[in-house]
């Protein structure tokens, strides 16, 4: 593979003893959206949190842009956690002038222009948002900075159909495609995969798929969904 | 938001289809400027990376033209355009034919079937 962002080889993670991920292996090419599905404790939150370097693997390797993976790659990858750690205290634009302190490549124009787009209040207390106008904030944050790599922790969990459409919407009109390269964990399948180039599946800790939409979809003779329900149960 | 992709057809496929329909709908002129990437993806709630992928395949069937700095244009061709509209009925005939097929009915039945369904259609259409 031409440049890939990054490298997991042969990696497992124990968390107090039990095995969360066994042994898995592969890489993700540049500039490509690429989604996380599986069940619930499948593991997908630990593979974030592992390419984030927020956790470290027991066994094996991660390397981004061939460098190895540490606590210090948040510089270059953008982690959005699916619980928010704000500063309740903060206004929506105190959050942001805080981000675009700790983030280099953090593009506050860009930022300016997607509170705008996502409609929200940059005077708004962080503690008096709603939970679809939280999400919105976290997605004006992680799309902002200019990272190679964004990795979303089910961005749609929990919203209204309507707050998911525009969230999506966000995605499409502020990612940096082809110089970014995006991981997308979600339940929410059918509205999330007319935007993926790749789906990674997982199971148990384990990769059961890593392939183009449309290998899959024709694979299941039908959407990602279907092909989830017939592999999966 | 966007358009319906739950059949199994790849999605950059069934762009490419309502795009050629715009076009022998008139929806789109010749020469008329197609919508940029991200403008498209937008518009149809895809990944700009699928609406490259439509485009290049468009301008490889000829039906676009891609012009440095100014975006991607539907063809002025006309002949091509003729073609086109040519092939989407030979195609939607097709894809009819063959379902009336697999559910057993007979050439004769299918053709008699058009012409009783347009006979009537015309007659309800003057009252």
């Amino acid at each position: 593979m031409v440049d890939p962002v990054i490298t997991f080889e042969h990696v497992t993670k124990m968390i107090y003893n039990k095995k969360i991920i066994h042994d898995i292996h592969f890489q993700l090419p540049k500039g490509k959206i690429i989604g996380m599905v599986g069940p619930n404790g499948s593991g997908k939150s630990t593979i974030l949190k592992l390419m984030a370097g927020l956790i470290l693997p027991s066994k094996g390797n991660i390397s981004l842009y061939g460098n190895h993976i540490t606590r210090r790659s948040s510089q270059s990858i953008a982690y959005l956690p699916e619980k928010s750690g704000y500063y309740p205290f903060y206004t929506v634009r105190e959050t942001i002038s805080y981000h675009n302190r700790i983030y280099k490549d953090f593009n506050l124009e860009k930022a300016t222009d997607m509170i705008k787009f996502m409609r929200l209040n940059a005077n708004e207390k962080v503690s008096s948002l709603s939970k679809g106008h939280v999400s919105r904030l976290k997605i004006v944050l992680a799309l902002s900075r200019q990272a190679p790599l964004i990795l979303l922790d089910e961005p749609l969990t929990g919203l209204d159909p309507m707050m998911r459409a525009s969230i999506i919407k966000g995605l499409i009109a502020f990612l940096d495609i082809p110089e970014q390269t995006i991981v997308i964990t979600t339940h929410e399948v059918m509205e999330i995969e007319p935007l993926l180039d790749m789906v990674l599946a997982i199971r148990n800790g384990e990769i059961i798929k890593f392939d183009d939409l449309d290998n899959i979809r024709e694979l299941a003779g039908g959407n990602l969904l279907d092909w989830m329900t017939n592999t999966y149960t | 938001m966007g358009k319906d992709f739950s059949s199994k057809t790849p999605i950059y496929l069934q762009i490419i289809q309502h795009i050629c329909s715009q076009i022998i709908r008139g929806d789109l002129q010749p020469g008329e400027k197609l919508p940029s990437v991200r403008e498209m993806a937008l518009k149809m709630g895809v990944n700009p990376n699928t609406i490259q992928r439509v485009y290049m395949e468009l301008e490889r069937e000829s039906l676009a033209e891609a012009r440095r700095g100014q975006g991607t244009f539907v063809t002025e061709n006309r002949d091509r355009l003729q073609q086109l509209r040519l092939d989407l009925k030979h195609d939607r005939i097709k894809t009819f034919i063959a379902d009336m097929t697999e559910m057993g009915f007979t050439t004769e039945e299918i053709s008699l079937g058009l012409v009783e369904y347009f006979a009537k259609s015309l007659n309800e259409g003057d009252k």
